[in-house]
């Protein structure tokens, strides 16, 4: 495996230059910019709020200075809450090269997009050079979600993730799963594989505060989609989840935005603190592996039985498909078929081998299906989280 | 050896992911009428389990909880007998309310077009292009 090495000394499986718009007002002219470069390696996030908030500025830092990213042009409209200044000083501090392009000082939609593009193209050339250099399994940070479930994904898919985790954790990479929201009926079985007491007492007070929020909300993380697929309960979607995280101890409970100290399991907390406020939690599968990512996730593992087509701006999604049937339909979205365990065509543990050895590969650069389509998705939304307790972190603490 | 003796009489499109389960998940579609082998016991299938859907591998009764993983994911809100179809007209969460709508797999008429057809309104997948 090699990465290309940042001023951080994190290494990254991608070297894409990210293009941000500032605020939904400066979101078609970083668009046009985007679109000019289709077929090389720059995407597109942003923001749409015109509000302050503190957890999509941190976001947005995270982001900005992922080891996959290059080189970042901030397009701000100059009258937003976000702190484009901050921003780009805070990736200029991360050894990127980083514009911001200002449309009202530009002069507009086209002198922006002109003054935009010709960076970005510039920029390209120059991050070339950025070193290339031999990278470790314990380098790398490894993100996995469940989306479009039905009753397949927590038999085979999610198990294989689970497998594949537990190799990774094996090798000193590092693992995180996510949405407490999913893991609701699941608290005490978490719990006792927890590093440490505090940590346990840690891990069931997130997912009570995840069924607090979504009580509140009137409904959970159950689409009717996964009811059709055969699942009925939010405690059995949950178990079917739960299955990815594999077997290991787990080392810690982050929230978005925190960089795991070290190799190991961490469970990442995507529930706002406090009162509900601003709606449901996560509004699709795009919010938490934009989450992931910000926690430093190189490549995400995504597991469906519906059957996704996505895929991310800045880590690569690898698809694996629990569902033989919906396999036979979407092939040409997915990357792995886990599905056909269900056929007699194969053992979870010949699968948990190829979900292991095809996310090394897809470090090592190969593409994945939601790569060869173009697909980026990105999503960033208002939430407000309290910083972890030393508790949730045992290893690193003191 | 007892797990090993259910296995040999069972129809291979039950899964019974804990010895605890009072449902067993269909691993490819079962139709009503039929008969199916549990543990050497005929099960009459009572009506349509699709893939991924749960059957009552023996009677519940009303508010007992359905087992499944070896750990609880609901109560039964009336009896259900062996055979039947477990879903959300008779489980109940323990947790939140299932949300469903029952337009789902209804909408949507468009079918894929064939290779020919594909060529004459042109290729959406951009990277084909070139």
């Amino acid at each position: 495996m090699q990465g290309f090495l940042r001023a951080d000394g994190r290494k990254g499986i991608r070297n894409t230059l990210v293009v941000v718009y500032a605020v939904e007002c400066s979101h078609h002219v970083a668009r046009e910019i985007a679109s000019r470069f289709r077929d090389r390696a720059v995407h597109l996030i942003g923001f749409p709020g015109c509000y302050p908030n503190e957890y999509a500025h941190g976001m947005m830092k995270r982001l900005c200075t992922h080891p996959n990213v290059g080189a970042v042009l901030v397009v701000s409209l100059g009258c937003e809450s976000l702190d484009c200044g901050e921003l780009a000083g805070a990736i200029r501090e991360s050894g990127r090269p980083v514009e911001t392009a200002v449309i009202q000082k530009l002069g507009g939609t086209r002198k922006s997009i002109e003054a935009g593009a010709a960076w970005v193209a510039e920029t390209l050339e120059r991050i070339q050079s950025v070193p290339h250099v031999e990278m470790k399994s314990e380098e790398l940070v490894v993100g996995a979600i469940c989306g479009g479930s039905d009753a397949t994904s927590g038999l085979t898919a999610n198990p294989a993730i689970g497998r594949a985790f537990d190799l990774l954790v094996e090798r000193g990479a590092t693992a995180i799963f996510d949405e407490t929201g999913e893991l609701i009926g699941c608290e005490q079985v978490l719990a006792q594989r927890a590093a440490t007491p505090e940590l346990a007492r840690e891990l069931v007070a997130a997912i009570e505060k995840a069924a607090r929020y979504y009580a509140t909300m009137g409904h959970g993380s159950f689409a009717p989609g996964n009811a059709e697929g055969g699942l009925t309960t939010i405690e059995e979607k949950s178990l079917g989840a739960y299955c990815k995280s594999g077997s290991a101890p787990i080392s810690g409970l982050i929230k978005p935005g925190d960089i795991p100290p070290a190799g190991g399991l961490y469970l990442l907390d995507v529930i706002p603190d406090g009162e509900v406020r601003f709606g449901f939690p996560n509004l699709t599968d795009n919010s938490q592996i934009a989450e992931l990512i910000a926690c430093g996730a190189h490549v995400i593992l995504f597991s469906t039985g519906r059957g996704t087509v996505v895929g991310s701006a800045i880590s690569p999604v690898i698809k694996i498909c629990a569902n033989p049937e919906t396999y036979r339909r979407m092939a040409e979205d997915m990357d792995l078929d886990a599905g056909r365990i269900l056929e007699g065509r194969g053992t979870l543990d010949e699968v948990g081998r190829e979900v292991f050895d095809f996310t090394l590969a897809t470090a090592s650069g190969a593409a994945t299906a939601s790569e060869r389509f173009g697909h980026q998705e990105f999503i960033l939304t208002y939430k407000v989280f309290e910083p972890i307790r030393a508790s949730c972190l045992p290893r690193s603490s003191g | 050896m007892e797990k090993t003796a259910r296995a040999a009489n069972t129809d291979r499109r039950l899964l019974l992911l804990s010895e605890k389960d009072n449902v067993c998940v269909a691993v490819a579609a079962i139709e009503p009428g039929e008969r199916v082998l549990f543990g050497g016991k005929p099960i009459e299938v009572l009506t349509r389990i699709p893939l991924g859907h749960k059957l009552a591998v023996r009677a519940i009764a009303e508010g007992e909880t359905v087992v499944k993983y070896g750990v609880s994911i609901g109560l039964a809100t009336r009896a259900i007998a062996a055979g039947e179809h477990v879903h959300t007209h008779n489980l109940k969460s323990n947790y939140l309310p299932t949300f469903t709508h029952d337009r789902v797999g209804q909408v949507g008429n468009l079918s894929p077009l064939s290779k020919d057809k594909a060529r004459q309104v042109g290729n959406l997948s951009h990277r084909e292009k070139s």
